[in-house]
């Protein structure tokens, strides 16, 4: 019934598989359709919208492989109604998916080219589907550097995956953090501090960055100091939506929806409207 | 009656028949609405026959002013637009999408088994034809096409008039090239002529539906001095629209003036209330509501339409996007006039003029536009004196 609906606003329903906390706040989600039907497509840095039953609907970037499309994973932070309901699904429970939606990072385009990838604390979800394809394409990649950045060691999104990246020696993975304790061995500060130290050819790079808004601002700033131009730069936005379609307006900024235009856009293509405030 | 007439005839149905081509379309089945008076409101609503119309009436549009008046004579369409538009049937203000009922941990959805209204809307001015063409653009020409409005959209028999130099007051069709003459999208365009006791509607054939829905009414070939006759009041009409504005280069214009000190001005007057986007043609703009009943076994989404004058229409966690009234009033200015284009490659302005009409502190979008580029010379001469 429901697969062969032509209405995109009615949600089809999913099952719970797994829930596993990242930190404090924010939980990973694996999701399957009941009875192992089809496959569910995506490309890297595409989203859907999660429907908790009776509370409503979030966008919600999928941070799963896409290889691995049986199942559907989402990284969720609760940090309002309907993400609460969503981090407190039990493995059983049923969620509402419509997706997936909006425009993907260009993996396919950045082949042959360095990648440079840098991260703000739950910006890393979107930008994990991407990391799972490079790493299995690794060969069609040239150098490879992670930089991301959260507020404490306990705010780290795929702490166990991120070190296992780390061990690998064609793949460089700087995490650093705003403030930690004692017995914190890696990095402190922003991101934009690691970007000098990165390793990437700038006439042969692409850089993908999502994050905080300001964080991604600076992020740009640096990249392009470092000889990148305003093209080899992609960035994740985010806005208000309701629909996922472009039709509810929300999400507009500027000429733009960033549903269906973004959420990820190549920097010279919105570097005007980047810097505009309350656009 | 006769042989069918071809798409593109013009004929003539006198006053006294009028009421049988209403009549004509009420037997194939449509929901007929129109203007009509209720509770001293011009509005669009459900018609019954030609008494329902606001026969000899009248209205005077200025910013934040609508008035009905007494005509003195019969004409069935002598006022301009109201507060209504035919939005609120082919993108209804507030719908049930679907409803899902909970099963312990599952939950199945149900969508929604509604019977569609199929509407014949009567009496639709040219910018409301292109509002809808608009509409189109945004609801059925991009990447998701919304199953609400096309199929309400598809079944629709539309009976243009055209504007007859009354309630004009607000209006600028002729300066977005909207009006006031109904050009397309319509199965039957009226011109309403009334010259010294007679009265009478030239006819201009749109679709075959039209034409066949003229079958049964009593009708004659047009002369060419009445055809010159409905072509001089809308002519008239066009010499006679209270407002003007300047498009040329206004996407530009705007795009190059996120920071003129306009949107101060303006946003100091601008009560945020949302009117504009309520009255506007083409505002497409909505929200979801997802609730529950009372037990929550029972879940319903809901589309209303949304108003982009609110703090909570840009909410991000954290806080909204826009929080000055300032941002929120250049939103919508420059949505209309500028990122529209690019959004759907025409503008989101139809020049009806109800967004200044029902400002309920006039203000003036064409107003507006001139005070930003009149000034914009100035500003620069500023700059570069401070430099």
């Amino acid at each position: 019934m429901i697969e062969n609906n032509p209405d995109p606003m009615l949600p089809e329903i999913f099952e719970v598989k797994r829930l596993q906390r990242e930190t404090a706040d924010t939980f990973t989600l694996e999701l399957t359709r009941p009875g192992g039907a089809a496959e569910f497509s995506f490309a890297p840095g595409q989203f859907n919208m999660l429907y908790a039953f009776g509370r409503g609907e979030a966008p919600i970037s999928i941070s799963g492989a896409p290889a691995r499309s049986d199942t559907l994973v989402h990284t969720v932070r609760n940090v309002g109604n309907v993400t609460r309901a969503i981090c407190k699904s039990r493995p059983g429970a049923k969620l509402g998916v419509r997706g997936p939606f909006g425009a993907p990072w260009p993996v396919a385009e950045m082949a042959g080219q360095d990648v440079v990838i840098v991260a703000g604390g739950l910006g890393l979800a979107p930008l994990r589907p991407a990391i799972y394809h490079f790493l299995e394409h690794r060969a069609d990649y040239g150098n490879f550097e992670l930089i991301y950045g959260a507020r404490t060691p306990a705010d780290l999104l795929y702490r166990r995956e991120l070190e296992r990246w780390r061990g690998r020696f064609d793949f460089r993975v700087h995490a650093t953090v705003d403030t930690a304790g004692a017995d914190w061995r890696g990095g402190v500060g922003v991101v934009t501090t690691v970007i000098p130290r990165a390793r990437f050819d700038p006439a042969n790079t692409i850089a993908l960055v999502c994050g905080p808004q300001l964080m991604m601002r600076y992020t740009v700033m640096e990249l392009l100091g470092r000889g990148l131009t305003p093209a080899q730069i992609y960035v994740s936005m985010e806005r208000h939506m309701k629909c996922g379609l472009g039709l509810c307006g929300h999400c507009q900024w500027g000429p733009f929806f960033v549903c269906k235009d973004g959420p990820v856009f190549r920097y010279d293509t919105v570097k005007d409207w980047f810097e505009r405030r309350e656009v | 009656m006769a042989t069918p007439v071809p798409v593109g005839a013009n004929l003539v149905i006198e006053a006294t028949d009028f009421p049988q081509l209403l009549a004509a379309v009420d037997r194939l089945g449509y929901q007929m609405v129109g203007p009509t008076l209720r509770d001293g409101h011009l509005i669009y609503g459900d018609l019954t026959g030609v008494a329902d119309l606001p026969a000899g009436w009248t209205d005077e549009q200025e910013a934040g002013a609508f008035r009905l008046k007494r005509r003195d004579d019969q004409a069935l369409f002598g006022y301009g637009v109201g507060q209504q538009s035919w939005k609120q049937f082919l993108f209804p203000p507030h719908h049930l999408l679907w409803r899902a009922a909970r099963r312990g941990d599952d939950f199945q959805m149900i969508p929604p088994a509604e019977a569609v209204p199929r509407y014949a809307f009567i009496g639709v001015r040219s910018c409301d034809l292109h509002a809808m063409a608009v509409q189109d653009r945004v609801f059925l020409q991009g990447r998701h096409v919304d199953p609400v409005y096309q199929v309400r959209r598809e079944q629709a028999f539309i009976l243009a008039v055209n504007c007859g130099g009354q309630g004009c007051g607000t209006c600028f069709c002729v300066s977005m090239g909207t009006g006031p003459r109904a050009t397309f999208g319509f199965d039957l365009a009226l011109t309403e002529v009334l010259p010294e006791g007679k009265h009478y509607f030239l006819v201009e054939v749109g679709t075959d539906r039209g034409a066949g829905v003229l079958q049964a009414v009593p009708q004659r070939a047009a002369g060419a001095a009445e055809i010159a006759a409905a072509a001089s009041v809308v002519a008239a009409t066009a010499a006679n629209l209270g407002r003007q504005l300047d498009t040329q280069g206004v996407k530009e214009l705007l795009y190059r003036s996120y920071e003129h000190p306009r949107w101060d001005e303006v946003a100091a007057r601008c009560l945020n209330c949302g009117n504009c986007t309520w009255v506007c043609p083409t505002c497409f703009c909505h929200t979801i509501e997802d609730v529950t009943d009372l037990t929550g076994m029972v879940a319903e989404r809901w589309r209303r339409q949304d108003v982009c004058f609110t703090v909570d229409y840009s909410y991000l966690h954290g806080g909204s996007i826009r929080p000055s009234p300032r941002s929120r009033y250049r939103q919508w200015l420059t949505h209309k006039l500028a990122t529209w284009f690019d959004q759907f490659g025409c503008s989101g302005c139809v020049g009806c003029g109800r967004c200044i009409t029902w400002c309920p502190v006039g203000i003036d979008i064409t107003e507006e536009i001139r005070a930003i580029r009149e000034t914009e010379a100035s500003l620069k001469e500023t700059e570069h004196g401070d430099l």
